[in-house]
């Protein structure tokens, strides 16, 4: 069962029909051709329309309510998950989670936004939108990490860092500005994979890393396109508008060298096949493991800077 | 992340009046003549308004006379991602307002000495694109860390910031990890970075190197926090208090060291820095 968007009418309807022709003669097969010839059509038309995604049809994929959580990922994608809790100053964020976690034969230390998928769970989750103290739990988890010589990898997926007041007064600026400079000198290698929205300083504050990677349909983003929208266009309804100026996607984001890597979605989306998603991200961080641990401390540090010293496209002509 | 939001009638507010010979507060609305209010460093004798400085006036005020080099200054906007909206294309109005604020970029670098002690600074500019950081900005800031590295002379930002560059996108966003990382390498070397907060510093600035300097200084009764208003108030659907994202709410809650008057800010910059002992 699968929740569709408008532009995925046609193909819903497609799958539909083919549902019901194999269900009218599941044994005999009497539409045998007429349900491959539609699948075909249907592959097809899903190979068009999936290739061709305007951004803003990308952040409603990246935003679908069955799309995997870090939860789904770590039962599929690890073993030996071990969850620590706690920020050690004021609380336990349930929105940013981590712990130790086995990859292969790999050790890591594993950290993430984690959205619900239903009421209750995002209640509990507050929308994958972590408050000062998950920041500061992700932080202390790092530094553990250094500690014990443990790559991080750090799966990303909030619209934000929480914009309420708890946020101001406990110090959200702060939490997050301290990450990015800690995550800059950090002395084990870093992953940082945005697998659905990268909300702006909140993904970025677990998004410093010698490898940033993102899924197919994932977006990463300065500001929500109701947000740029409603600022720019003064009408938040111009959020499509918004969503193509931006740029957010992960093919964008390749090409103006923000990101590293894509790891390919299955045909419509992650939601479709939480299998065959897992397989891809594992293979793909095995192999950024593996090329990062080759790296001795100082090498790595230096790469890092680098790294981030070259991203930015400005003139000095003037 | 977004420019802060203002209402309109704040803006005015907080907007000195320019006619020939009066300025009027932004706060207090008291008439002042032109001369006194720069000669009181564009703080209303009245009331002790601080209004905001251009990135040269700030130059003049904190550094020795004639010690000032700037560098970096060919650096400016490029539009990476042809960003068009309602107001037209950003390159056209990159160009406009750098006509108009003889700027190149919201942010103006470079070295000069504060009662002797020579500093590599990072002033930011509102007036360019409201201080806002993008892809040039972030290299400017980057530079002058690094160039504060190499020579291991402390480093000082003053931000005026909405937060990072929209038109720039996520390239923007990458700038808060580049210059953070600037900032970090200075630990290496212990080099001194101080920063001072002014009006307005939000968004993705305050969350960035604003936020991490040895000691934070702010002007007292700047703008400083990091959602809008707007935004937190439709996410909490209740009324926020009153020095709600200022100054002295932050220094209340432990996230800036001092609150220090214009007039006063030079000498207490010097004195922070003479504790510097290596």
């Amino acid at each position: 069962m699968n929740d569709y968007f408008d532009f995925e009418k046609s193909i819903a309807e497609m799958e539909k029909m083919i549902e019901k022709l194999k269900s009218i003669s599941p044994d005999q097969n009497h539409y045998n051709d007429e349900i491959a010839e539609l699948e075909k059509k249907c592959l097809l038309q899903k190979q068009e329309l999936y290739g061709n995604l305007t951004a803003w049809q990308t952040v409603q994929i990246a935003r679908h309510p069955k799309r995997p959580v870090l939860l789904d990922y770590i039962s599929l994608v690890f073993s030996d998950f071990v969850e620590l809790h706690g920020d050690r100053s004021f609380g336990d964020d349930q929105a940013l989670i981590g712990g130790f976690a086995t990859i292969g034969k790999r050790r890591v230390m594993l950290i993430g936004h984690n959205k619900g998928k239903n009421v209750d769970e995002n209640i509990k989750r507050n929308f994958g939108q972590a408050k000062p103290e998950g920041y500061r739990k992700a932080l202390r988890l790092m530094r553990l990490a250094e500690k014990y010589n443990l790559p991080v990898l750090c799966f990303i997926d909030t619209q934000g860092a929480y914009p309420g007041i708890e946020g101001e007064e406990r110090g959200q600026p702060e939490a997050i500005a301290t990450n990015l400079t800690e995550m800059a000198r950090l002395e084990v290698p870093i992953i940082a994979l945005v697998t659905g929205e990268g909300g702006s300083g909140g993904a970025l504050a677990i998004g410093v890393g010698d490898s940033v990677l993102m899924l197919s349909h994932s977006v990463y983003s300065v500001i929500s396109p109701e947000g740029c929208a409603s600022i720019l266009w003064r009408d938040a309804s111009f959020s499509p508008q918004a969503a193509e100026a931006l740029k957010p996607t992960a093919q964008s984001l390749l090409a103006l060298k923000v990101i590293d890597e894509i790891i390919p979605e299955p045909l419509g989306g992650a939601h479709r096949n939480y299998e065959q998603t897992s397989q891809e991200i594992r293979r793909v961080l095995l192999k950024h493991l593996k090329r990062l641990s080759a790296f001795s401390t100082s090498k790595l540090l230096k790469q890092r800077f680098e790294k981030y010293s070259a991203i930015g496209l400005f003139s000095d002509q003037r | 992340m977004p420019w802060f939001i203002k209402s309109k009638t704040s803006e005015e507010k907080r907007k000195p009046l320019k006619d020939d010979i009066w300025v009027k507060c932004g706060s207090c609305n008291a008439h002042v003549f032109k001369e006194d209010w720069f000669n009181s460093l564009s703080v209303c004798p009245k009331c002790g308004f601080h209004g905001r400085l251009t990135a040269y006036e700030r130059i003049g005020q904190i550094l020795d006379i004639d010690t000032f080099k700037e560098m970096f200054g060919r650096i400016s906007p490029s539009d990476p991602l042809s960003f068009v909206w309602t107001r037209g294309s950003y390159k056209d109005i990159v160009k406009q307002t750098q006509d108009k604020t003889g700027l190149n970029e919201s942010v103006v670098c470079g070295i000069g000495k504060i009662h002797d002690i020579p500093v590599s600074i990072a002033v930011m500019d509102f007036r360019f694109f409201g201080g806002s950081l993008g892809s040039a900005t972030g290299e400017k800031i980057l530079l002058a860390a690094n160039y504060a590295y190499e020579h291991k002379i402390p480093y000082i930002i003053f931000s005026a910031s909405g937060g990072a560059r929209m038109q720039e996108g996520t390239l923007s966003l990458m700038q808060m990890a580049k210059t953070c990382a600037g900032i970090a390498r200075l630990r290496e070397k212990k080099i001194p970075y101080i920063s001072v907060l002014t009006d307005p510093t939000t968004g993705g600035v305050i969350a960035s190197y604003a936020m991490v300097g040895d000691v934070n200084i702010a002007e007292p009764g700047a703008l400083i926090g990091f959602a809008g208003r707007r935004v937190i108030e439709q996410t909490i659907r209740q009324k926020l208090p009153d020095n709600f994202q200022t100054s002295e709410y932050f220094l209340e809650h432990g996230f800036i060291d001092l609150i220090v008057e214009r007039k006063k800010l030079k000498d207490t910059l010097k004195n922070v820095l003479q504790y510097y002992n290596r």
